[in-house]
């Protein structure tokens, strides 16, 4: 069999590859112009909580425990005005099978895979999913193939993705690993052309779903040890799963009134797809590179509806510095007797720059933690940093530039955090629908689905639209 | 150095040279290759450089140039970082010295 394996030939593909390794028929959801029926799509396509909730259990995942972080809050505290300083809590998702949140979506993917019948699951990774889906794999008794970007062009890889292929490794997978590029996407296609495999895709109805648990746990555990709500719970956003789980589960327990914060790190000015500037940043996800892209245009994943939509639940979205972030792994494990990998520390770094806007007695929740080891770790990514050129240094936070230094906060008062303008970010996104889709009129039904995914009113988006020269029939 | 039939290995394989890769790849990404590597068992000897065809752990059979014989893992908790023994003691200090 000859089938062309041309970059543009098996792009030309993947409709049909992405249509028999999911699974799911996405055209039933479809309106036919700019919107789809989400609900719908997550109720029929996905699981409702509670055989979301067994097939975890029965997986061993989710039923992690809630610190409270008492001497974080008492630092944070220290850092703020008279009165302020909320009470950090934090959610320990390390505690999950392959050490992170990631297992709560894979578990829900490799039970669909099985129950359809396919002999093995791949994903596209150079995250903890991959050893989630790899661990999910050999628990189930399905092959597992991970596919990750891990190497430049001098063949350096970063400690922290050279772990996780380690990892999935140990867990039995086979891990395909890449140079820097886009075209991760293409071998994927062709790995499942060639095998028949499973697409376990972070965007599926039910990979979001997998993590609706995580945030309807947190509202439970708050109200049976502390009596009532968080009022924030902060989120490491990256390709928005984890926001949109994390929020719906908290719809679904009726925590209407907490304020969900996404948070990320800034790498603002590094290029994503660049050979050179793969091994200058020291964070592999959870950074602006898919933060922002995902929240304007979440259908550019490899799903053709992303069910993780971002700005449909984000209250609030803020950026952190890497440097902050170092210090406060640091923070997490001499002041708090917690070692943590540092990419899941991003959120708890937004948080203890949020604590001090909040008052004594409110409550602030990180909703994760990622395991720890070789490669995983300040050591060797800090090393590895120094090794490759970067300047490690105390200072300002904002004085760094991603790719040239990285500034461990020289006071933990300088820990900040910086708003990204939401409603820039939803005009962004009305942009894109209406440049994809090139239409210069939009129906009631689209108009009210782009309400809905911006989480704004008829009022914003009228006016979006009127920028655009669009107007609603 | 010889790989023998059954021997765990890694090989390296030039998926798209720098005129195949995507349109949208920035300068720099457009004038280097994409590569692959991936491990398997041997399915027959070969020296290094050479090229050989492995079985994955998934069953799949891969030709490629034969880069290692037994892989190991090189990533490590890297070199001292004498930053972090600061933050240690600045933490400590700003927390239980007494600082207001």
């Amino acid at each position: 069999m000859s089938r062309d394996l041309s970059y543009a030939a098996v792009m030309g593909r993947r409709n049909e590859i992405m249509k028999q390794a999911i699974g799911i028929d996405y055209s039933v959801f479809e309106s036919g112009g700019i919107s789809f029926d989400y609900e719908r799509m997550m109720r029929e396509a996905g699981y409702t909580l509670e055989e979301i909730q067994k097939i975890q259990s029965d997986t061993g995942v989710g039923n992690t425990p809630i610190f409270e972080l008492k001497n974080l809050t008492a630092l944070a505290r220290k850092c703020a005005p008279k009165g302020k300083g909320a009470r950090i809590f934090i959610k320990d998702e390390a505690g999950n099978p392959s050490g992170s949140f990631k297992a709560r979506r894979a578990a829900n993917a490799v039970y669909h895979a099985k129950r359809h019948g396919y002999k093995g699951v791949i994903a596209a990774t150079s995250g903890n999913y991959g050893a989630a889906v790899a661990s999910q794999a050999a628990m189930q008794g399905l092959k597992c193939i991970i596919v990750q970007e891990c190497y430049d062009s001098k063949g350096k890889g970063q400690p922290e993705i050279l772990e996780k292929q380690r990892a999935c490794e140990a867990l039995g997978a086979e891990v395909v690993q890449l140079s820097v590029g886009p075209e991760l996407f293409y071998t994927f296609l062709t790995l499942l052309e060639e095998t028949g495999y499973f697409n376990a895709s972070l965007y599926t109805p039910f990979g979001i779903a997998g993590v609706e648990t995580l945030g309807y746990e947190l509202a439970m555990q708050f109200r049976e040890k502390v009596g009532r709500d968080p009022d924030k719970v902060v989120v490491t956003h990256a390709g928005g799963g984890n926001v949109t789980g994390t929020a719906r589960g908290l719809i679904k327990a009726g925590a209407k009134d907490v304020e969900v914060v996404g948070a990320s790190v800034d790498l603002s000015g590094l290029h994503m797809a660049s050979d050179k500037d793969f091994n200058r940043k020291s964070f592999t996800t959870g950074h602006t590179g898919f933060g922002i892209p995902f929240a304007t245009w979440p259908d550019r994943a490899d799903v053709p509806r992303n069910a993780a939509r971002p700005l449909r639940y984000l209250d609030r979205y803020v950026l952190v510095k890497q440097g902050e972030v170092f210090y406060i792994t640091e923070a997490l494990a001499v002041l708090e007797g917690l070692e943590r990998g540092p990419a899941g520390n991003t959120s708890l770094t937004a948080a203890f720059a949020l604590a001090q806007e909040m008052d004594e007695d409110q409550i602030i929740v990180v909703q994760e933690t990622e395991y720890t080891g070789a490669g995983k770790h300040p050591l060797p990514q800090l090393s590895f940093a120094r090794e490759n050129g970067i300047d490690l240094r105390f200072g300002s936070p904002e004085e760094e530039k991603p790719g040239q230094n990285i500034m461990l906060p020289a006071h933990p008062n300088m820990i900040k955090v910086r708003d990204f303008d939401l409603n820039k970010a939803k005009m962004s996104y009305v942009k894109n629908c209406i440049n994809n889709y090139k239409v210069n009129e939009i129906s009631k039904v689209d108009l009210e689905f782009l309400v809905k995914d911006t989480k704004s009113d008829d009022e914003f988006i009228i006016n979006a639209l009127k920028e655009l020269g669009v107007s609603v029939i | 150095m010889k790989a023998k039939k059954g021997d765990w290995v890694c090989i390296h394989q030039i998926v798209l040279r720098p005129e195949e890769r995507a349109p949208q790849v920035p300068e720099d990404t457009k004038t280097v290759p994409l590569e692959l590597w991936v491990k398997g068992f041997a399915l027959h000897e070969a020296e290094i450089g050479q090229e050989i065809e492995i079985e994955t752990v998934t069953g799949r059979h891969v030709k490629g140039e034969l880069r290692e014989i037994n892989p190991g893992y090189s990533h490590s908790f890297g070199k001292f970082v004498p930053e972090l023994l600061q933050i240690d003691k600045q933490l400590k200090e700003i927390l239980y010295g007494g600082e207001a």
